[in-house]
Parts: structure tokens; C-alpha cells; sequence
């Protein structure tokens, strides 16, 4: 059960608190644990399709997942040296606290107290997000205004239940919250009727929309209510792991503007554009301040391409969600994708 | 020997003594121990500190007095999104204890209903109790309560459908929605009268049981009624009380009382699941009573109902109490299967919710514990009290 995998995670937490054994040393080098190891740990979702979910063979894939690989590819040179573990909300963060991860890279929103009083730091945006509300296409509704009185779905522990909490007390209205720990439970409850409206990140409520056994009966309703920046996040206190988390992100984003791909990568090695030169290692030593090998990003793009290829794969159009580009096109494209450059 | 080296002879003489005398012995080394376990409590307590300091994890319990801000689904203590931490504890506290009391007074009914069925000399109930314990005590407590979640209570209509009880209520997947006393002012009025009447029925109560041997007085049972119900029935009409009854608005039934179906579903499923071990220990009380004090009853012209009530059943409390303790303890503890099917008790609130939103492990796990264990204790403590007074009132 993962109430109880939750509960053991916590425990084991506190008991590394309690003796003394600080659980993970902040000093050192989480690069050097991960050589070691010979593979890298990421904390991921427990299902959520386009982000981060096992298919029918166990593969994991995912936009989250791609990251993870991408990271691994960096370190490795071999985009399949992770293993990946499963957390609901709940469990996300002591994972990470206690070195149970080496990254947390799971649909999780970047917001401030998590970035300042978790002993975690957020290192970029990977997807930029808002929550929204899905109900039943025969309730009629217009805008989320109109659910005054309802029962509404919510997953606890994430930053959606806040929101909702925030939405209905500004506007004055009155609502039933239905709060589960576990997505299935939420989903389930929903689908049972056990809910009218079922909250959570836009992205997430389009994919969960997919499993339902009637899709077309439900709606998402136009409202954004929030602002959920999805990144990736590290343990604070080693800055050159959260330089290489933070720079695959760069490198993935930069590799879209400069239109270096996962089959073009090899060939642009030798282009003659400064920018990808200096993304490929062809020329400087940018990988040696990172602590790793100067064709950092190319092992990155063989793995899993740039970002916008890692985009179309998982939740665009070569996916079954079909979501647009929208807020996470490159800001050359009107989006929000911006990378600081590589020199 | 002179006197001052005689005085010193004297006092080493006592030491030594005292190092060989058992009992002074045992109790240098409990002070010892005693001074380990403080030493290395505030060793822990620093080292935790320490620890989380240096990862850079909050740590304290200021974050209690700040705004939780979400909102929880059953509140008996006034509660809103913009309430502290704190508030948010005492909800999921208040949340634990209504549904292990309604549960204990369940299970305590149905288990002994069961528990005498099984003794009964009638084939079919004693197979039926019998029957009944086998199935629930061997299923799972966590199956238990997500059939009757997701079974049960789930499978009942959608508020437009919903199923209309007798007196205005309903029932559907939303819960069961009752109609509400309404009344403008001058609750507190209502609730002082309600509980003087239920003293002055408790009295009369009493006093009847001074005669117990006569058989019960229809009269005197409609009266204790009276005594609570004409009091209460006058202030309400005094009071102009209304009654609002549920009225399905556009997607739930509002106005009413509504109990949600994850209370429906705990409390069912504590109740009929710890119902199982108390009939158990009640079987078991009955038949730990000497055979002899049923046939001296018997002798005497007790009815067997007589008989079981006034010969049998006080002295099998006393064999029944302190297990029958330790099932509402289970019980209390059960209740934190909550989390599994959306209750908001205490584990879910407090150590679901708020830990995860503040980050605060330590702390909130800290008072978590800190309240099962007091639960436990009051518990206990009380069942101690009600065993000591059943023992004496036997003699
Ligand atoms: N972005 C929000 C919500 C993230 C979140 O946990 N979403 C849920 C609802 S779709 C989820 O992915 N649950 C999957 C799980 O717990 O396994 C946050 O960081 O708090």
C-alpha cells in the first residue's frame, strides 16, 4: 500500500534525523554518489501520462522522464542509467530530503515556500502550467464562477488544493471538497460521481482525461486559476549538481532555438554557427566546469533530443494528448522557452 | 580511636554499606539510567535541530500559528481555508475522536447483541451471529472499508436521483443529507436543556435500578422519555425553532445536515469490524460465568432474559472488560485507515495535508504520536476506572 510506503519513507527520515546520521551529506558531491552507483535515481510520477508513466512493458516515458535521461546522458553518456522511482504528491519531498532521489522531477510546481523552507532548490521550468477544472459536458457549464456549491476533487499535498481554496474564498462562494492523497483515488471519485468538478493542473487534467472510459462526456472548463511552473528540483547545498541539472535543462531548450536534433546532432558537431560549436563541445570546455565531459550535450541530444522533439513525443502531436506548444513555445515563437546562452 | 577518626570510620562505613545494600544499589542505577535517557533525549532533540538546519528544512512549531489555507471537507470546530495550522489540527482531531466514540458505542452494541445471540439456545441466530463473526474477522479491515466506500455507498444514485428517506432526508452518493434544527438564537439555551434533562432522566435511571428485582415498569420507561423530551420540545417552541430540510440545489442537496459518505463508510466499517472481536469477548465472558449461577437463577424463577441480565452479564463484565479496552483502542487506532478512502481525521489532516504542505516531518509526527498515545491512555484509563467500580459492584 503507499499509505504505508509514504509512512515508512517519513520514518526513515526522522530516524536518519534522530541519530545523528545527517541522511545525506550535504557537502558531498551527489556527481560523485551517482558515478559511483553507476546510474542515476529520479523521483517521477507514479502514472501520469505525457509527464511521467510505465507503459504496458514497463517503459517509463514522459516529458519528466526524458529529463531524467537527458541528466543521465549528461553523467553517462548513456541516457538509459536511471532508475526511476514512483511518488505521489505526499511523498515527493521527503524522497529528495533524504537522498531516496537524486532528482525530484515530477509535475511539481516551483513556488516559494517549497524553494526556501524544504532544503530543495528548483533549477528550472520544464513546463509552464496552470490549473484548470474538468467536469461533466451534460452540466452546461461556462466558467468555473458557476461551480458554487459543488463537489470538487482534489489530489492533497499539492498546490492545487490551495488554489482552489483561493478561487472559491475570493470570490465569495461556497464548495465541497473531496481530497484524496492518491491521483487513482481522485480520478476514481470523479469518474464515480462522487464529485462534480476535478481539479488539478491544466496538462494533467488533459491527460487524466484520456483514461476515463467516456472522454468525450467531459470538458475542460476555459478558466486558468493559477500559475504552475513545473521544474525539476535538487537538494540544496551542492551547487554542481544543480548546475547540471540546471544546464541539461539550457541544453535542451538552446538545442530547439539553434535546430540541433536528436538525428542531426553527429552532423552538427562540425556546423560552423559559434553557438552550437559551443553547445557540442566542438569547441571551449564548457563541460569541464559542469564536471563532466565537454560532449555533455550531445550525449544529451542522441538520448532524447531537443526539447522540442521531447515535447511533440510525449505531449504533443505525435502523442495522444495533442496538447499545443502555447506557453511552452521557444520565446522566439511567442512562447515562454528561453535559455541563457552557452559561452 | 580518637573520636574525630572514629566519626570518619563511621561514615566510610556507611558508604561501603550502602554500596552492598540492594536496594540502594538498584536505586543508583535507576538514577543512572534516568540520567542516560534525559542525556540522550536532548542529545536527539539538539541533533534533529542541527541536522535540519544544516539541509536547510524549517524546523519549530511556529508554522502552527500559520494560515493553513485549504479547506477541509467535515469541520465540527469552526474552520476556514484562511484558519491557522493549529485550527486545522484540532479539526482533524475532533474528526478522529466523533468517529471513534460513535464507533465504540456501535460496535459496543452490536458486538454484545452478537456476542449473546451466539449463547443464544435459538439455532438460527446463534449460526447467524456465529456466521457473521467468522466472515468480518477474517476480512482485512482496509477491504472492509473500500467495499463499503466504493461498493456501497457509490453505487447509490447521483443527488438527482436521490433516494427520499421518511422525515425529509435523502440519501445519495453525495451522503445522507438530514433536515437541521434551525434555531435564531439561543442555541446554547437548547443545549443546557437537553443536557439537564438527560441528568434528571439519568437520575431517575438510577433509581430505578436501587430496585432492580422488579421487572421493568412501562410507565416508569415512558417517563424517562417525557423527562427529556417535554423540556427540550417547550424551548424549541419558545424558541420558534425551524427545521430546514435538505433542498437539492444545482448540484447538491444544501440547507440540511449533510454527513459525507467517508464518515458513512469508517464509521460502518470500524463499527461492524471491531463488532466481530467484541462478540468474541462477550461469548466468551458469558461462558466464563460458573454453570451453577444460571440453574441458582434459574431455581430462583428468573427467565432466562432475567437471568442474563441481572446474574450473568454483571459478572461476565468483569472477564469482558479488559479485552474489550483493548478492542477500543484497535478501534481508535483503525480509524487512521481514513486516509485510505478521503476522511479527514487526524492522519490525513495533520500528517497528510499539513506535513506535506508545511515540510515539517518531524514535528507534525512528533504530535501525531503524541496524540495517539494520549488517546490511548484516556482510554485505558477510563475502561481501569469502569473495571475497578463493575469488580466492586459484583460483591
Ligand atoms: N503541480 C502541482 C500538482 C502536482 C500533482 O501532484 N498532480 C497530481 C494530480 S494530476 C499528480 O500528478 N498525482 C500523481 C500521483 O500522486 O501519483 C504541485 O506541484 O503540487
Amino acid at each position: 500500500m503507499r499509505a504505508t510506503s509514504s509512512f515508512l519513507c517519513t520514518l526513515s527520515f526522522l530516524s536518519a534525523l534522530l541519530l545523528g546520521a545527517s541522511p545525506v551529506v550535504a557537502q558531498s558531491s551527489t556527481l560523485e554518489a551517482v558515478k559511483k552507483r553507476g546510474q542515476l535515481v529520479c523521483g517521477v510520477n507514479t502514472g501520469l501520462a505525457g509527464f511521467g508513466a510505465p507503459d504496458d512493458k514497463g517503459n517509463w516515458t514522459g516529458l519528466d522522464i526524458d529529463f531524467c535521461r537527458a541528466v543521465a546522458a549528461a553523467i553517462f553518456g548513456d541516457g538509459t542509467r536511471v532508475r526511476f522511482v514512483p511518488l505521489n504528491a505526499k511523498e515527493r519531498f521527503t524522497a529528495l530530503q533524504t537522498g531516496e532521489v537524486d532528482i525530484l522531477s515530477r509535475n511539481t510546481t516551483w513556488t516559494m515556500s517549497r524553494d526556501t523552507s524544504l532544503g530543495l532548490n528548483f533549477v528550472g521550468i520544464l513546463y509552464f502550467d496552470g490549473q484548470a477544472f474538468m467536469v461533466r459536458k451534460s452540466l452546461g457549464l461556462k466558467s468555473a464562477d458557476e461551480l458554487k456549491g459543488a463537489s470538487i476533487c482534489v489530489q492533497s499535498g499539492t498546490t492545487n488544493e490551495l488554489n482552489l481554496a483561493d478561487f472559491f474564498a475570493t470570490r465569495g462562494l461556497t464548495y465541497r471538497p473531496v481530497v484524496y492523497e492518491r491521483l487513482v483515488e481522485v480520478l476514481g471519485a470523479y469518474a464515480n460521481g462522487r464529485c462534480d468538478a476535478f481539479t488539478t493542473d491544466s496538462s494533467q487534467l488533459i491527460a487524466e482525461r484520456t483514461r476515463l472510459t467516456d472522454p468525450e462526456e467531459h470538458v475542460m472548463l476555459p478558466d486558468l486559476v493559477s500559475k504552475e511552473p513545473l521544474g525539476p528540483a535538487v537538494r540544496q547545498g551542492d551547487a554542481q549538481w544543480s548546475n547540471i541539472v540546471r544546464w541539461t535543462l539550457f541544453a535542451i531548450i538552446n538545442a530547439e532555438e539553434l535546430g540541433v536534433t536528436q538525428s542531426n546532432v553527429e552532423a552538427q558537431r562540425s556546423s560552423s554557427n559559434p553557438e552550437i560549436r559551443r553547445l557540442l563541445g566542438t569547441e571551449g570546455e564548457y563541460g569541464k566546469g559542469l564536471g563532466l565531459a565537454d560532449d555533455w550535450a550531445v550525449s544529451i541530444l542522441s538520448a532524447v533530443g531537443n526539447y522540442g522533439e521531447s515535447f511533440e513525443r510525449n505531449l504533443g502531436q505525435g502523442s495522444p494528448l495533442k496538447i499545443a506548444r502555447g506557453r511552452n513555445a521557444l520565446w522566439k515563437d511567442g512562447g515562454l522557452m528561453y535559455a541563457p546562452p552557452v559561452r | 580511636m580518637t573520636g574525630e577518626g572514629g566519626k570518619r570510620w563511621l561514615a566510610r562505613k556507611t558508604w561501603i554499606d550502602a554500596a552492598y545494600d540492594p536496594k540502594m544499589r538498584a536505586l543508583a542505577f535507576q538514577a543512572l539510567l534516568a540520567l542516560v535517557l534525559v542525556f540522550l533525549f536532548v542529545e536527539v532533540v539538539r541533533n534533529t535541530a542541527a541536522n535540519l538546519e544544516k539541509q536547510n528544512i524549517a524546523s519549530g512549531f511556529d508554522f502552527l500559528a500559520r494560515t493553513a489555507g485549504f479547506d477541509i471537507s467535515q469541520t465540527l470546530v469552526p474552520y476556514t481555508s484562511k484558519s491557522t495550522y493549529a485550527r486545522a489540527f484540532f479539526v482533524g482531531l475532533s474528526n478522529t475522536l466523533l468517529v471513534a466514540v460513535l464507533g465504540i458505542a456501535l460496535a459496543t452494541v452490536l458486538g454484545f447483541a452478537l456476542g449473546i445471540a451466539r449463547g443464544s439456545p435459538n439455532w438460527l441466530a446463534s449460526r447467524l451471529a456465529l456466521a457473521y463473526v467468522e466472515v468480518v474477522r477474517n476480512v482485512p479491515l482496509l477491504l472492509q472499508l473500500l467495499v463499503w466506500y466504493v461498493a456501497v455507498l457509490r453505487a447509490l444514485p447521483m443527488p438527482q436521483g436521490a433516494l427520499a428517506l421518511p422525515g425529509g432526508a435523502f440519501l445519495d452518493t453525495r451522503g445522507l443529507h438530514l433536515p437541521r434544527l434551525v434555531v435564531e438564537n439561543g442555541g446554547g439555551l437548547v443545549a443546557a436543556v437537553i443536557g439537564l434533562s438527560l441528568i434528571g432522566a439519568a437520575w431517575l435511571w438510577r433509581r430505578r435500578r436501587a430496585r432492580a428485582d422488579e421487572p421493568a415498569d412501562p410507565v416508569d420507561v415512558v417517563g424517562r422519555g417525557l423527562v427529556v423530551l417535554l423540556p427540550v420540545l417547550a424551548v424549541l417552541l419558545a424558541l420558534k425553532a425551524t427545521l430546514a430540510t435538505p433542498q437539492l440545489g444545482r448540484f447538491n442537496y444544501e440547507d440540511g445536515l449533510s454527513i459525507e459518505p467517508e464518515f458513512l463508510a469508517l464509521l460502518i466499517g470500524l463499527s461492524t469490524y471491531t463488532a466481530a472481536f467484541i462478540a468474541e469477548i462477550v461469548r466468551a465472558g458469558l461462558d466464563g460465568v460458573p454453570k451453577g449461577q444460571r440453574e441458582a437463577a434459574a431455581a430462583l424463577g428468573l427467565s432466562r432474559r432475567q437471568a442474563l441480565r441481572f446474574v450473568i452479564l454483571p459478572q461476565a463484565l468483569r472477564i469482558i472488560i479488559p479485552p474489550l479496552t483493548n478492542q477500543y483502542l484497535n478501534l481508535t487506532k483503525n480509524s487512521s485507515l481514513a486516509v485510505a478512502i478521503g476522511y479527514p481525521d487526524l492522519v490525513s489532516v495533520f500528517s497528510g495535508t499539513v506535513l506535506n504542505q508545511t515540510g515539517q516531518a518531524v514535528e507534525v509526527i512528533l504530535i501525531t504520536m503524541a496524540v495517539y498515545l494520549a488517546i490511548s491512555l484516556a482510554t485505558a484509563l477510563l475502561m481501569n476506572w469502569f473495571n475497578v467500580r463493575t469488580a466492586w459492584a459484583e460483591r
